[in-house]
Formats: C-alpha cells, sequence, structure tokens
C-alpha cells in the first residue's frame, strides 16, 4: 500500500512531539553540564558532572524520591479502593442516581490551585477549620494537619480529587456487565460475596488498568498542590521530586542543578513508565 | 424483575449510603460556595454559621482587588485554542493511524504516551529559558503552545480508539464513490466520530482550564489564567476565606457547570474505549 498520504498525515503531530521532546531534552543536558545560574547567565563554565553530584547529595534527593513513590502509590491504592467500593454501591438501583452521579464526580473539575487552598484554609486550618471543629466536638485534640502531617494532607487532597475519576470509570464498567450471567449466579445460589469474587472483579481488571495508567501519568509531577499548601516543608516532609526541581531552577536560580535533576526524573518517569507497560499495556491490548 | 426489589429495606440503605458517600465528597465544595457568600467575619466564625443572610461583598472585592475579567479570559482563551490547535493535529494522525494500518502504529502511540509519562518540570527550565528569549514569558500564546503540545499525546490516543470502532468498509465505499480524501473526512467520518471529538475535546477543555504547573511557572499579571489568580491568594497569611472563596467560586464555577452537563460523554471518552 502506498504509505506516503498516512505519513503525511501523521507528520504535524509526530513531528512536533518530536520537537517538543527532544529540544527540551538536549537543553536539559547541555544546562546539567555547565554552570549556570538564571540571575548570571553570562557565567556559564563547563563543569562536567558537578551539578549531578550536588543533586544526588542533597539530602532532599532521597526524601523526594521516596515522598513522590510514596504519593503515587497511596493515591493510586485509595482511589482504585474506595472508588471499587463506591462503584459498586452505585451500581445497583438507589433513588435519586443522577444527583449522586453528579455529587460524586464534581471535585475532578475542581483546579489543583483551588482544591489545595480551600483544604488548606477552610478544612484542615487548625482553629477555624470544619476539620478541627469536627475533632473538638468529639472532645479530640485538633489536628495541625500540614505541619504534623503534611505528606498525608496532599495525599489527601489529591486523592479526593482523582476518587470521582476512578469510580466513574469503575460504574461504567459495572453497567456493562453481563445481566444474565449475574442472575443466573444468583438462581445458582451464589452469595453477593461470591459473585463479587468471581465476577464483578475480573470484569474490572481492565479499567483499572485505565485508572492506574491516566492517574500514573497525572501524579508523577504533582504540583500546584505542594506549592500553595506546604511548599514542601516542613522542611522536605512533602518535597516530591517535581517540587524539589522546581525550588531548584526557580526559587534558587540554579538552572544547572534543577537540569541535572530534571534528568533524574525522566529517568524515574520511564522506570515508572515501563512498569506501567508492562503491567498495564497488556491489560489494554486485549 | 426490577420493580419487585424496589422499596425493600435493602434499597433504603442503600440510598441512605449513595447519598452519605455522595454529600460527604461533595462537601468541601459546598462549603466554598457558602464561604463566598459570607462576610470575613462569618467565615471564621466558630461554631461555624449555617445560616447568615448572604452578601455579595466579596465577589466585589475580589474584583476591585484584581482583574478577574482579564485571568477569566486568559483562560478561555489558552484553554479554547488549545484544544482546537490539538484537535487540528491530532485528527490527521489518529486517522491515519485507524484506517492506513501500519506497522509501527502502536509503537508510535506508546512512544506519543511515553512523552506525556515526561514530568513537566523536566522541560521547566529549557522551556523557561526559550519562552524568555522569545519574549513569551506571561504571554498566554506560550501557554497556548505548550497546553496544545502536552494534551497532544492523549488526543491523538484517544481519536484513535474512536475512529477504530468505525467500521472501515464505509469510509471505503465513500472513496469508491469519487469521494476526496477532505470529503470523505468532512462527510463520512466526522459525523461518524463526533461523539469522540466531543470527548476528546472536552477533556482538554477541562485539562487546560485546570493546568496549573505551567500557568505559575510561565505566566503572572499579564498571560495568567485563573489557575495563577488563585495561588496568589496562597502567600498572605491573613485570613481571607470569603474572598479566597469567591474568587476559587468564580474559578471553577464555569468549568464545573460545564463539566455537569458534559460527564457522561467524558467518562466515555476516558475509557480509551477500553471499558465499554
Amino acid at each position: 500500500m502506498n504509505r506516503t498520504l498516512p505519513r503525511l498525515l501523521m507528520a504535524p503531530a509526530v513531528g512536533t512531539l518530536f520537537l517538543w521532546m527532544i529540544v527540551p531534552l538536549v537543553m536539559t543536558i547541555y544546562f546539567s553540564l555547565i554552570q549556570f545560574n538564571l540571575l548570571q547567565p553570562d557565567q556559564s563554565d563547563f563543569i562536567g558532572l558537578e551539578n549531578y553530584r550536588y543533586f544526588v547529595t542533597d539530602p532532599s534527593f532521597g526524601a523526594a524520591i521516596m515522598n513522590t513513590l510514596l504519593l503515587l502509590a497511596s493515591v493510586i491504592v485509595i482511589t482504585v479502593v474506595v472508588g471499587t467500593l463506591i462503584a459498586l454501591l452505585i451500581n445497583e438501583p438507589l433513588a435519586g442516581r443522577g444527583l449522586v452521579r453528579i455529587l460524586l464526580i464534581s471535585p475532578f473539575f475542581v483546579m489543583p490551585t483551588v482544591n489545595a487552598l480551600l483544604w488548606k484554609n477552610m478544612m484542615m486550618n487548625p482553629i477555624y477549620g470544619v476539620l478541627a471543629q469536627v475533632w473538638q466536638f468529639f472532645g479530640a485534640t485538633p489536628v495541625d494537619w500540614l505541619t504534623e502531617l503534611p505528606l498525608f494532607s496532599v495525599i489527601l487532597m489529591v486523592s479526593w480529587q482523582w476518587l470521582p475519576f476512578a469510580t466513574l470509570i469503575f460504574m461504567t464498567a459495572l453497567q456493562s456487565m453481563d445481566r444474565e450471567q449475574l442472575e443466573a449466579s444468583r438462581m445458582d445460589g451464589a452469595t453477593y460475596l461470591q459473585q463479587l469474587r468471581y465476577l464483578y472483579i475480573p470484569h474490572l481488571g481492565r479499567s483499572v488498568a485505565v485508572v492506574v495508567m491516566i492517574e500514573l501519568i497525572f501524579l508523577l509531577s504533582v504540583f500546584a498542590e505542594i506549592y500553595t499548601t506546604t511548599g514542601g516543608g516542613p522542611g522536605d516532609a512533602s518535597t516530591n521530586v517535581a517540587y524539589l526541581i522546581f525550588k531548584q531552577a526557580l526559587l534558587n536560580f540554579d538552572a544547572g542543578v534543577a537540569s541535572a535533576g530534571a534528568l533524574f526524573a525522566v529517568v524515574l518517569a520511564n522506570v515508572v513508565g515501563i512498569f506501567m507497560i508492562r503491567m498495564v499495556g497488556k491489560n489494554l491490548d486485549k | 424483575m426490577a420493580r419487585q426489589s424496589n422499596y425493600t429495606p435493602a434499597y433504603a440503605v442503600r440510598t441512605l449510603a449513595a447519598w452519605g458517600v455522595a454529600l460527604l465528597l461533595f462537601f468541601p465544595l459546598a462549603w466554598l460556595m457558602l464561604t463566598a457568600f459570607k462576610t470575613e467575619l462569618q467565615a471564621i466564625a466558630v461554631p461555624p454559621e449555617l445560616f447568615f443572610s448572604p452578601t455579595l461583598e466579596s465577589f466585589h472585592e475580589v474584583n476591585e482587588r484584581s482583574d478577574y475579567l482579564q485571568y477569566a479570559k486568559n483562560s478561555l482563551i489558552t484553554s479554547v485554542l488549545s484544544t482546537v490547535f490539538g484537535l487540528m493535529i491530532a485528527a490527521p494522525a489518529a486517522y491515519a493511524m485507524a484506517f492506513f494500518k501500519g506497522k509501527r502504529d502502536k509503537d508510535i502511540l506508546m512512544w506519543m504516551l511515553s512523552t506525556k509519562m515526561m514530568p513537566a518540570v523536566g522541560a521547566l527550565v529549557p522551556v523557561y529559558v526559550l519562552a524568555q528569549k522569545s519574549h513569551l514569558l506571561d504571554s498566554p500564546i506560550a501557554l497556548i503552545i505548550v497546553f496544545t503540545l502536552s494534551n497532544l499525546p492523549i488526543m491523538v490516543w484517544m481519536l484513535y480508539s474512536h475512529f477504530k470502532e468505525i467500521p472501515r468498509e464505509i469510509l471505503e465505499a465513500a472513496r469508491m464513490d469519487g469521494a476526496t480524501l477532505w470529503q470523505e473526512a468532512r462527510l463520512v467520518l466526522l459525523p461518524l466520530a463526533m461523539g469522540g471529538f466531543a470527548s476528546t475535546g472536552l477533556l482538554c477543555l477541562v485539562l487546560s482550564w485546570n493546568e496549573a504547573f505551567w500557568s505559575l511557572n510561565l505566566t503572572a499579571a499579564n498571560g495568567g489564567t485563573l489557575a495563577t489568580l488563585i495561588a496568589g491568594y496562597s502567600s498572605p497569611e491573613g485570613l481571607f476565606w470569603a474572598k479566597l472563596s469567591a474568587a476559587s467560586f468564580m474559578a471553577i464555577a464555569p468549568i464545573v457547570v460545564f463539566g455537569w452537563f458534559s460527564q457522561k460523554q467524558l467518562v466515555q471518552g476516558l475509557t480509551f474505549g477500553a471499558v465499554k
């Protein structure tokens, strides 16, 4: 078959994406090898791997990688498990299901900066926040969330945003289940738990793959939630790799070190990516 | 069959539980809306005031303090234009992959998605420097370019999975009848793939409207979007919750209402054709 036409049609997308990938990558590699301060752009001596040494020996580095992975894993587990439970609940007939659905999906449309400020102030403020008042109502000492449990607070905010997404995808999947098969299993005396184990959960396999894949893409670079709430602190307690690089580049103006860090982020993304394609890609191909 | 199971105790328990969960998850947003119509004193009252006479005071003050319309305009321009450009670039590629099957299509798609996996922060310094050099810092143009490119992989993938569902025979029949490529795309493909275009476009609108990383790092007062405007409320330590809520309310209301109307379409598109 003549391949000219399809190549021509694909060219704009492939070309722009290639540039979008390669130009920043080459520039990042170059910047990572020179001394590059955004405030003194004229001094650009070649310093070899010095930037890498600095970034890796920075004690924040290990913490940032741990935090990134912890954030990723926690949010995915929370959204998949709780999302499945809610989807199973809503899947059966109940009064006002349309409205319930609309209420449930709403947090997904809230921009991260609003999400973060809403939780930081109105929910988690240790004196006036709603959570503090609930704690007090039950006679407990209010928690200063952002100081005492900074990473957990970020996980909570991000999960709140992504839970609706997981729930709705699982709901869509459940609705396509074979009603007759379910009916037949009930006739044969299967309990709800057995149906769950052998019918519902296996059916959700592919949608779990979709949810995990999309969340991986977006959660590796959680930024605004940290920027607007904890600022990565206290210390490095809620700094992830994305925020650490931002700190080096635009707060310390050290673009050289930030570039070295960026290359680590790319490696990290690729490791997670390979893992994803092996786990999830197979599932999507079916 | 379904009728007899209605109005049983299980139905009532389920309804209660579902509404409980839904209201719990919606509560922070409801609280935000309430606070937007309070005075600053009412906003931090202990215990919280549930019944109060609503005021628009905070909305007025937000408008005086910053040019809300300027930010809203930037949000609208960047999200609409990046979606339109994205569709224009992505559609031909998805069309080629779906209807002229090549050996390496799968690899190209995976490669495209892998560029999306690359954290935006990896490109922060180069893009910042490029924008600075071309005098596009703090301009909506920079954001339009960046949003278009960063949504492109997902758009190609979504459109591809929709196009794949269209029987090739229909397009081939049109070609037999002498339709040109443009006629084929406009008269046959477009009507058949309308759902795909709609859900892809909707998702990109939402993603661009809510995008915060690039808006925060590349723009400020001139080219800033609503996400930037709101982030500006994080620095002052004072308790201006009513104003914060009013500004947030204005920033999210358009896209949340938009989302309510399009959620069915959106969820369908988001599943990448993998969940039917």
